[in-house]
């Protein structure tokens, strides 16, 4: 089996690792202050590197614009999972190695003046995989945007959800898609990023339902770990399969954007979509795609419960 | 106090009730037996049971967008005369009919299927009736390409806002995400010997020890049989099996599923729509539990009452796992290896 491309390779000895990193992409020694300064894309061959919260809150947001809620959730056992460590275990090694509780941040910001709710994940924590605390900031962030009627964006990087949590990771899928749903059908955007990883469970609820889909270049998106489908299935991976470019060739995100342009391509969708009046809130009051009234639903169900 | 896993009523024979002092062989044996039950091919799958529990079935067929997905099937039925729509996930018994339905692994076009019935449904004022008996989504190319991930997650979404009641039968595998996407009902019923999981006993195994052989083990870890998911709270009503399992009496199966899906279309039938989509969406916004954080960085749990009873009733079964280990892991790489390798699809 190949091994897993690490995004911090180790460098020679006469490149301190503290100072260089290699790029796995085109194995370039890259300074890391050129590569900070680089939005940590190489400056060689453009592969985009993944970024921590901290780095794509720099990025994307207005300086000193970006609010945090809710950074004191954290996971608990619920399960009593042990694998080869305790799942307890694993979440304070990852809080060590990470200095972050959870592996998702949720807030308030602005780009360029324009008012918007944020939720950025992380997947240096655990994969950046989702339970109930990432699930928990990716509801509460749509529900904020619902009540305050700000465009919500979020910024996906996640092996999907965590199997220490069980269903109730499963659970999550349906908790933030059902939040999102109410916020679509009150006419408040969404606007969905999808980078270097966005897999399995969370690219099957949230990050694949944007109002719009953004992804950065080649980074791996796809419902099945490639090494899954690999496995399970007797057949050659097409080429370039399960990358950015695959789902715009597919039709299902609606472009790929350097990480240097992604702010400017965020600004130029959010002038076009802006709350929408005209809805009402909650989508309870009609807004539903088949244009029928409440009334008419309402007197269906309690009038003939489906007997004779 | 006897184990988890023993404690639960047995009225399936071919499981042997763990000891009072199980050890965790014999615990990780009894819950892998649910496994190879809810996975049995002789098990009735979902056009067997509606054939069974309805007096009337009509199959509907197609997306009407790309082909009809034979790993999914629905449509028309009347259960002791309540006209409703069905969908479901469906196994074949034989070989070539298991080809023919992909094994229960259903593509993008199937989840499309579902999720035009389920309009239809609300646009006829009908309930929804799902079953759920899937390994999980096919994870091949032609389904990648056409857009699995999003397929299920749209179905999610229509079935979190559809405004006519569902109720969710878990009646063998319910595997991830792809089980979940017919799953979102206002009450969920399960099959004594069903299973659901975030993923496979295989794939956890592979990913978390690094070997498929540990799939007992990661079975076990994830409570996955009905009982525990009832104990969790994701499932709402256990319904029992015949005594030697569904597939011993698919008749007897039928009639007792038939008795609690009347049941709880009459009570749903009831509410308004309003009191019925705030209640879905409170089912599952309140799923799972959390802690906050004091600002000195002291752990406080914010719904402590559930989280203690959860774990009263799990901590006898993690003891078991933890003590006394017949077969040992093979040992674990260092850190970062383990995180990327959580990057995988689940």
């Amino acid at each position: 089996m190949p091994g897993f491309k690490l995004p911090f390779g180790r460098p020679k000895q006469d490149y301190p690792p503290n100072l260089w990193t290699k790029c796995p992409d085109c194995e370039e020694m890259l300074y890391n202050k050129q590569l900070d300064k680089n939005q940590n894309v190489c400056t060689k061959c453009g592969h985009h590197f993944r970024l921590r919260v901290g780095a794509r809150i720099a990025q994307l947001l207005d300086r000193d614009s970006f609010h945090e809620q809710d950074a004191n959730l954290e996971s608990v056992d619920m399960l009593g999972f042990v694998d080869q460590k305790p799942y307890t275990e694993r979440l304070a090694a990852a809080r060590a190695a990470t200095g972050s509780r959870d592996a998702a941040a949720w807030g308030t910001a602005t780009i360029a003046g324009t008012r918007v709710v944020v939720c950025i994940m992380d997947f240096a924590f655990m994969g950046g995989s989702m339970g109930t605390v990432v699930g928990e900031k990716v509801t509460r962030a749509a529900e904020h945007a619902l009540d305050e009627r700000l465009p919500l964006i979020i910024v996906s990087a996640s092996g999907g959800a965590r199997m220490q949590e069980g269903t109730l990771s499963l659970m999550q899928l349906a908790k933030t898609v059902a939040a999102l749903g109410r916020l679509g059908d009150a006419g408040v955007p969404f606007i969905s990023i999808l980078t270097d990883p966005t897999t399995g469970g969370v690219f099957a609820s949230f990050s694949a339902l944007g109002d719009v889909n953004i992804a950065e270049p080649k980074a791996l998106i796809g419902f099945a770990g490639a090494r899954v489908a690999a496995g399970t299935i007797a057949e050659e991976l097409p080429e370039g399969f399960q990358r950015a470019e695959f789902l715009y060739e597919h039709g299902f995100v609606d472009m790929v954007v350097q990480r240097s342009k992604l702010r400017e391509a965020v600004l130029g969708l959010l002038r076009y979509m802006k709350p929408n009046a005209h809805v009402e809130r909650a989508g309870l009051n009609g807004s539903s795609p088949l244009g029928r009234s409440a009334q008419f639903f309402d007197e269906l169900i309690r009038r003939e419960p489906a007997r004779g | 106090m006897s184990s988890f896993v023993a404690s639960r009523p047995v009225a399936d024979v071919t499981v042997t009730p763990a000891p009072v002092q199980a050890t965790p062989d014999e615990l990780r044996a009894a819950v892998w037996q649910r496994v190879q039950q809810a996975r049995n091919v002789k098990r009735p799958h979902t056009l067997e049971l509606v054939h069974a529990i309805a007096t009337e079935v009509i199959e509907l067929h197609g997306d009407r967008l790309f082909r009809d997905d034979p790993a999914i099937v629905g449509g028309f039925c009347r259960i002791d005369g309540r006209r409703a729509i069905f969908v479901g996930h469906q196994k074949g018994a034989e070989t070539d009919e298991n080809i023919r339905r992909n094994f229960g692994m259903p593509h993008p076009e199937g989840y499309r299927k579902a999720i035009r019935l389920f309009r239809l449904a609300e646009r006829l004022g009908l309930p929804v009736v799902t079953f759920i008996d899937t390994p999980g989504a096919f994870p091949g190319p032609a389904s990648e390409e056409r857009g699995v991930a999003e397929a299920i997650a749209r179905a999610i979404m229509v079935m979190t806002g559809l405004r006519t009641p569902i109720v969710t039968v878990i009646t063998g595998e319910g595997g991830s995400g792809g089980a979940l996407a017919l799953a979102v009902g206002d009450v969920v019923l399960a099959l004594e010997n069903s299973i659901y999981s975030v993923i496979s006993p295989e794939g956890a195994a592979s990913i978390l020890w690094r070997s498929a052989e540990f799939s007992q083990h990661a079975a076990m870890a994830m409570r996955l049989t009905a009982a525990e998911q009832h104990a969790l709270g994701v499932i709402d009503e256990v319904v029992p099996e015949p005594a030697n399992g569904a597939h011993a009496d698919p008749d007897e199966t039928a009639k007792r599923l038939r008795t609690r899906i009347a049941a709880h279309l009459d009570s749903l039938a009831g509410r308004d729509r309003k009191t019925l989509l705030d209640a879905r969406y409170a089912r599952y916004r309140n799923m799972g539990e959390f802690a906050v954080a004091a600002e000195t960085g002291e752990v406080q749990p914010e719904r402590p009452g559930i989280v203690r009873r959860i774990r009263r009733l799990l901590d006898s079964g993690r003891a078991a796992l933890v003590g006394g280990e017949a077969a040992q892991p093979p040992e674990p790489d260092d850190e970062t290896v383990q995180l990327d390798r959580t990057g995988e699809g689940i």
